[in-house]
């Protein structure tokens, strides 16, 4: 017998998807403010002429890296709280782990992109008087991240994904609401079409919108 | 008593390698002063020291009056604040021989970008400033352009209308010739002469002898991390008293065109 096809039925319980999109969003866009600043931040560490600041951040870098998303999420939900006596919530052990983590590997494209402005950059730079903060601000930064945003972007896609692994913990997002609607509806392939495409659409205009701004913002080299 | 800049038994070693020993110059208002010596002979380490791009080893550097750094305990030896560099480098301008133009900013954003973030001047004022730099060097036109689409010597004079608009109390040039096509070397080497008969105080490290007799106030010749021949360009370049810089001088003019016939002369 053929399969009968039925979406009515995931659009009547809607509600749910909607509220587990809204989880997903604001966890990725948590994971990403936290992202930020510590990839940059462990990248110059990385960079710094101190070996102790240098190896902190290699160390920093390769626990997130060597460390499998879902523990460090069971990590910062269960253990971690009894370490500094403080509960988290489920959105705020999430969002820190997946923070935390594609910080570690923003850090590394960070430094790469660092290190690919050439030395003369630098140089030019000192040579009219800039101190450190104003170079990377004004002169190498600019440059080094108008090159790292296909890498970030990918990044940042896979980031999306993961927020995925919160249904461990029972975080309100997508998939989470996914699996309750399937189980309420008995429509599972109808239901993971649509966060399947709920991804793709996102993740899609995403990528539409950082192809216009890497034109836009595209320099003649 | 105009003295711009005053280097005092100025050292300069890399690890085991002494590579100044002991330089002392005195540089003088409006002067333009030529550097010449082999690869290795110290002359771009020594321009390098004058801007604290590298670090000296031992000696004493004043510029306009001013000692730079503090005494240590060791004779000598001084120490140097960040503050006090990043200040003193914005006072003194330098064009690299790789030009080194800032890719992501257009022509006039390069020479702007110093003068705002440094010396605090509105975006007006600033492009103003750039504007008249840009002119001073004959590429005004090319203001709203990205350096990639220039050639290198136009790329070299705006990156001498940079280091101007700092407005600086001198120019250190570092072979900023020697990347460049040889068609396009003159451009630049004119833009430095009209800014050495403008009355700037000029280093310059080159290859060019012909820069150095035409422009040069004083030739200095450096010859293993210390000062062999020093002298008006006619004395050095002409009558070389020290072996060496004849050699150097003989290695440089090994082949020369001739003279044009006279009758060829006659038809032009």
């Amino acid at each position: 017998m053929e399969y009968q096809w039925d979406f009515a039925a995931v659009f009547r319980h809607g509600d749910l998807l909607i509220e587990g999109a809204k989880g997903t969003f604001a966890l990725a866009g948590m994971a990403i403010l936290i992202a930020f600043p510590i990839g940059l931040l462990v990248a110059l560490m990385r960079l710094s002429r101190l070996p102790v600041i240098a190896w902190f951040a290699v160390i920093y870098t390769d626990l997130f890296r060597a460390s499998p998303t879902i523990v460090l999420i069971y990590w910062f939900y269960f253990a971690f709280p009894l370490l500094v006596g403080v509960d988290f919530n489920t959105f705020t052990a999430v969002s820190l782990t997946l923070g935390l983590q594609t910080g570690a590997y923003m850090a590394e494209v960070f430094r790469g992109g660092i290190q690919g402005v050439k030395a003369g950059q630098w140089q030019a730079a000192k040579a009219l008087g800039m101190g450190l903060g104003r170079t990377l601000r004004y002169i190498i930064l600019p440059q080094a991240v108008r090159r790292m945003v296909p890498i970030f972007f990918t990044r940042l896609t896979e980031l999306f994904k993961t927020t995925s692994l919160a249904a461990a913990i029972s975080y309100t997002e997508i998939v989470q609401m996914a699996q309750r609607t399937a189980s309420d509806t008995f429509r599972p392939i109808e239901t993971f079409t649509v966060v399947a495409l709920f991804f793709f659409t996102v993740i899609f205009t995403a990528s539409q919108f950082v192809r216009f701004a890497e034109r836009r913002f595209a320099v003649p080299e | 008593m105009d003295e711009v800049l005053r280097v005092e038994n100025l050292h300069k070693r890399f690890g085991l390698l002494h590579v100044l020993r002991g330089i002392d110059l005195s540089v003088h208002k409006g002067e333009t002063i030529v550097i010449l010596g082999a690869s290795g002979s110290g002359k771009s380490t020594l321009l390098r020291c004058l801007n604290f791009l590298e670090m000296p080893s031992e000696g004493r550097i004043t510029i306009e009056g001013r000692l730079v750094g503090r005494e240590t305990g060791t004779p000598g030896v001084m120490s140097y604040g960040t503050r006090e560099l990043n200040a003193l480098r914005a006072r003194v301008g330098m064009v690299f021989q790789q030009f080194n133009l800032f890719p992501h900013m257009t022509v006039e954003g390069n020479v702007m970008i110093g003068p705002m973030k440094l010396r605090g001047m509105t975006e007006e004022t600033a492009r103003t400033l750039a504007h008249d730099n840009l002119r001073r060097v004959g590429i005004l036109e090319k203001a709203r352009e990205y350096p990639a689409r220039l050639s290198g010597g136009q790329q070299q004079r705006v990156a001498i209308a940079r280091a101007l608009a700092m407005e600086p109390t001198m120019m250190l040039f570092d072979e900023a010739t020697s990347a460049l096509d040889p068609e396009l070397v003159g451009e630049v080497l004119l833009s430095m002469r009209r800014l050495s008969e403008e009355g700037m105080t000029m280093l310059v490290v080159t290859h060019e002898l012909g820069f150095a007799y035409n422009v040069a106030d004083r030739v200095i010749f450096l010859e293993g991390g210390m000062v062999h021949e020093e002298g008006t360009p006619q004395e050095v370049l002409q009558n070389p008293k020290q072996e060496r810089t004849r050699e150097f001088l003989r290695s440089h003019t090994l082949f020369r065109l001739p003279d044009p016939a006279p009758e060829a002369a006659g038809h032009s």
